[in-house]
């Protein structure tokens, strides 16, 4: 693969394959789904953090006018010690359901306790207020560092610390706890002339998509089962309702619709057992929707975390030695994204001595779910705001800094993976040319913060058909949720090898009965992992194709050549035709031509970027003004470069809004006192600057087009690059999340 | 159950008649009475404008009016916008700014530029954002959302 | 010969060795040469004839999702990440 090679498709902006549907209104969202004979589902909700569920007396609400059907955990099959295969990795199946409906306690606010299906939902509504509950409100726990306390209240009484097979002897809250180790710690601090210790805290943030979760199930007499909703993944949907219902995969079927944001938070499964569950017992098709305060009581949030970095560095810049304790809040049930964070802590920086703790501690909070980079956002708060703390101690240039530490091809993580190509310097260098950083900033109480940030990325399973129409244009079949523009990013790839418009080719998403399994979309996978696929079905296509070129000619096929949309012979005959009036003769040369293709590709690459921001403090208020943003990330190559800036865009947004505004604020009763969209503050479009997104393209070895996911990785930086710029324009270092206008005139002694 | 009322009101111009119970918003209405989905909802009080219409000449969110209100009255909604063989220059601008990632906000968005363009043809950026700060995002981190608000403004 | 790099918290059972080279053409005869030299290894990654719930397999660098069953080649990089289920496993 040449770094400057030519392309007809990638690298333009097409119209988006689905943005017609979405401009006009059209496009059929999961709430949007409309059935005959639909009843309507609510889920009643526990209203105490922490609590024994003594008994559910349901009879009231059976009896309500226009019910018909009541459901509690004790419709789910019994659950028991069974492990639950997701295929990615066994989780235990009593959480996964006691997730679901609460069986023996509420282990959170907003916990699902019972459901209704009614004729209409207000009625369902009432029907929940209708069912009696009788709890046992017990003491809750909601911050890690007491839950780990000896004392602390037990969330799981058969919770036992999972040490990587040692197992504790006694109730804890501590799920597990793992070590990376690379080097010899002690040696690098030793060497070290400046050394920075700090501890940081890290606020609970909700995804905050749009959409609320919803579902619309349907059993068939003959025990077939369809669920229509949204999700990041029908084919995990699938895996989940098949484990928590006990129901065989064969019965059922996933139909993906529109989604209205995912973020990682749209992987898991909420309502749609619930749904499931209703239309059984109903025998019609039920459909649940959350509402927004359910959203946020009630879904995976991102954990709050604490964290303590120790870095060091020699008087010329060398960081020696870097220790960490990443403690993750896991929410109600074990499994916070701490495992990831670890990955990413120090991941930027080639670092010859590390060792990184982590430890997943429960909480009376929903359980977390993934948000965008899992981990990576709170655990490089921590270190982008030490790396920018040494670079003040040794009077070196933040981005100098960076450069001089920065990881590059053949370094080992201290997790143990030795990178591939990777293009974090690229960033630096990026960010270094910016106009941004070479324009004055030194006005009174503004100030000017660098951070950078990385993310693993994954590939996993994608599957790709393409069909071949007579007109020249091909249908292109794929089991990837479009959550922001990946049917046009997929198509690209597919028309690029066809030598064909993106407009030519046609990309549906599809149920789970009509493509082969199709991992989430997330993990940055996407518009690698399926453009892969779809990538090597368009080639499965030419090979058909010259095949029939070949027929019509009579010569041997490894006589015909494709370029450039067109295929000729080579060696003897004269003879051309193209892409298109070959699709016209099918027929003729032995029928209908499907390309496919299923992937497990291996070699994601990692991504890295670099941002810059400008930032005004309000000494009165506290309240900071973001004046400039400029993101620098490596996207290998970008297929649709609208929609990478967009990603890029979006995700420092969501970084912005995590750095100073968003968090759920709880009361000693571990009530969630913000749960909706007014007080749960997230960056409104007057909160904001443009942002300046830069595309740096150092192809990724493991994708024939070089790209890298980019998705996730552009959340990472901001709260680190924020608090810099903060530091910087009122000489306060913030080490605590979010950095609302409270938490900073507390900081400069205003309050 | 409250008794339903009958409502005759104008739809994208046309005239419809529904009935509705005193607590349904106009929301409610609109998806689940009047199959017109393109308002969506994602609060329910008010705080992100992705149920946005426009009645009589206001921009409102759809569930905090009562479908009895309308009695009368005259609503457009995202549904209405594109003539059958051309879109609106509005959603001409978010195709080709790219302006919308999952697009769930985007009738939303359209519907409260569409107000805003119609009392200001030519909005500054700052004018822009502080008209659609009542509408959330989440994907898009509002950039390209801006310019093709501005971007429809120029070409109208 | 494929070359395993030791989880930190069991390097109490290799001698303090951070990685070792073993032999194996599958990830099972690996793990199994591995607790033949260093007893008690494979009762840390494996549960039974599984890999533990939780820990990940990277071959060459690259978190893949694989059995015990899996080639390995001659020159394979094998690591054994402690990554927690919600983690890596439902990374958005």
């Amino acid at each position: 693969m040449s770094e400057k090679k030519e392309y007809k498709v990638i690298g333009t902006r097409p119209i988006r394959h689905d943005g017609v549907d979405k401009v006009t209104g059209r496009a059929i969202y999961g709430a949007d789904f409309q059935i005959t004979g639909l009843l309507h589902g609510r889920v009643l909700r526990s209203p105490h953090a922490h609590a024994r569920i003594v008994s559910i007396d349901t009879s009231r609400a059976e009896a309500h006018p226009g019910v018909k059907g009541v459901v509690t955990a004790e419709d789910l099959p019994a659950a028991e010690d069974k492990m639950a295969d997701l295929g990615e990795g066994a989780v235990s199946l009593k959480y996964l359901c006691d997730n679901i409906l609460a069986s023996d306690k509420a282990l959170y606010k907003g916990h699902a306790i019972a459901a209704v299906a009614a004729t209409s939902p207000h009625i369902a509504e009432e029907a929940c207020e209708l069912i009696d509950v009788e709890y046992e409100v017990l003491p809750p726990v909601l911050e890690v560092r007491q839950a780990m306390e000896s004392d602390a209240p037990i969330l799981h009484e058969n919770l036992r610390t999972s040490s990587l097979g040692e197992t504790g002897d006694k109730p804890s809250n501590i799920a597990s706890h793992f070590q990376h180790k690379k080097g010899d710690i002690d040696k690098g601090f030793d060497e070290a002339d400046v050394i920075i210790e700090r501890e940081f805290v890290t606020g609970t943030v909700h995804q905050g998509y749009i959409e609320p979760h919803n579902a619309t199930a349907l059993y068939n007499p003959d025990g077939q089962l369809t669920v229509w909703c949204s999700t990041q993944g029908a084919f995990t949907v699938r895996e989940q309702l098949a484990e928590i219902l006990q129901y065989p995969i064969s019965k059922i079927k996933v139909v993906p619709l529109e989604i209205g944001g995912g973020f990682g938070g749209k992987i898991n499964v909420y309502v749609k057992p619930v749904a499931a569950l209703l239309a059984k017992k109903t025998g019609k098709p039920v459909k649940v929707l959350m509402n927004r305060a359910d959203v946020f009581e009630g879904t995976g949030p991102t954990p709050a975390s604490y964290i303590t970095i120790k870095m060091g560095a020699t008087n010329d810049g060398k960081i020696t030695a870097a220790q960490t304790s990443l403690v993750f809040e896991a929410g109600a049930y074990p499994g916070s994204p701490v495992g990831a964070g670890a990955m990413c802590v120090f991941a930027p920086y080639n670092i010859e001595n590390v060792v990184i703790d982590g430890y997943d501690v429960v909480v009376n909070k929903p359980k977390t779910a993934p948000y965008r980079a899992p981990g990576a956002t709170n655990a490089a708060f921590g270190t982008e705001t030490v790396v920018d703390e040494l670079a003040e101690k040794l009077n070196i240039d933040p981005l100098e800094i960076r450069l001089m530490n920065g990881a590059k091809e053949g370094d080992r993580r201290a997790d143990g993976p030795v990178y591939p190509r990777i293009g974090f310097i690229e960033t630096l260098e990026a960010a270094k040319e910016h106009p941004h950083y070479a324009s004055p900033n030194g006005k009174k109480y503004h100030g000017r913060g660098i951070a950078s940030g990385f993310w693993f990325n994954i590939g996993l399973e994608s599957s790709v058909t393409i069909n071949v129409n007579p007109d020249g244009t091909v249908n292109l079949v794929e089991g990837s949720t479009d959550i922001g523009g990946t049917r046009a990013s997929i198509a690209m790839q597919a028309a690029e090898v066809l030598g064909i418009p993106a407009e030519s080719v046609n990309p549906t998403v599809v149920d789970t009965n009509s493509i082969g399994y199709t991992a989430v979309t997330g993990g940055s996978r996407t518009t690698y992992a399926t453009g892969y696929a779809a990538y090597e079905a368009a080639q499965d296509v030419v090979q058909q194709m010259k095949a029939r070129a070949a027929k019509l000619w009579d010569v041997d096929e490894d006589n015909v050549q494709f370029a450039d949309g067109e295929f000729s012979s080579i060696n003897g005959k004269e003879e051309q035709i193209s892409f298109r009036d070959l699709s016209a003769r099918l027929g003729e040369t032995g029928g209908p031509v499907i390309g496919r293709a299923t992937m497990n590709p291996a070699g994601a690459g990692g991504a890295f970027a670099t941002h810059v921001v400008d930032v005004e403090v309000d000494v009165d208020t506290g309240k900071v003004e973001i004046l400039r943003y400029t993101a620098t990330q490596d996207a290998g190559k970008a297929i649709h470069p609208s929609y990478v800036e967009g990603q890029i865009q979006g995700g420092v947004v969501q970084g912005i809004g995590w750095a100073l505004n968003e968090e759920y604020i709880y009361n000693d009763e571990g009530e969630m006192t913000n749960a909706s969209f007014l007080d749960y503050r997230m960056p409104t479009c007057l909160d904001l600057p443009m942002i300046d997104a830069v595309i740096v393209e150092v192809p990724n070895p493991g994708h024939p087009y070089g790209v890298r996911g980019v998705g996730e990785v552009p959340i990472v930086p901001p709260p680190a690059a924020i608090a810099n710029a903060i530091y910087d324009a009122v000489g306060i270092r913030m080490t605590e999340l979010p950095m609302s206008p409270d938490r900073l005139l507390k900081a400069m002694g205003k309050i | 159950m409250a008794r339903k009322s009958h409502v005759q009101t104008t739809i994208n111009g046309e005239t419809v008649e529904f009935l509705c119970e005193p607590r349904q918003s106009l929301l409610e209405v609109l998806r689940d009475e009047l199959h017109l989905t393109g308002a969506k909802e994602g609060c329910n009080n008010g705080n992100c404008g992705a149920c946005s219409v426009i009645l009589d000449g206001r921009l409102v969110n759809s569930c905090l009016v009562l479908g009895a209100e309308i009695d009368g009255k005259s609503v457009e909604t995202i549904e209405g916008l594109a003539e059958p063989d051309k879109l609106h220059p509005i959603q001409d601008a978010f195709l080709e700014n790219a302006a919308l990632q999952c697009g769930i906000c985007t009738p939303g968005f359209i519907m409260s530029a569409k107000a805003l363009l119609d009392k200001n043809p030519n909005p500054t950026e700052h004018e822009v954002r502080y008209w659609l700060a009542g509408n959330l995002c989440r994907c898009t981190g509002y950039d390209k959302i801006v310019r093709a608000v501005l971007d429809a403004a120029a070409a109208t | 010969m494929p070359v395993v790099a030791i989880p930190a918290l069991i390097r109490n059972l290799t001698d303090g060795e951070e990685s070792v080279t073993v032999d194996g053409a599958t990830i099972r005869e690996v793990i199994n040469n591995l607790d033949i030299r260093y007893p008690g290894t494979k009762a840390k990654l494996c549960e039974g004839d599984r890999i533990r719930p939780g820990i990940g397999v990277y071959i060459d660098g690259v978190l893949t999702k694989v059995g015990m069953h899996e080639r390995v080649e001659e020159d394979t990089e094998l690591h054994f990440l402690p990554a927690i289920s919600g983690g890596i496993a439902e990374s958005s």
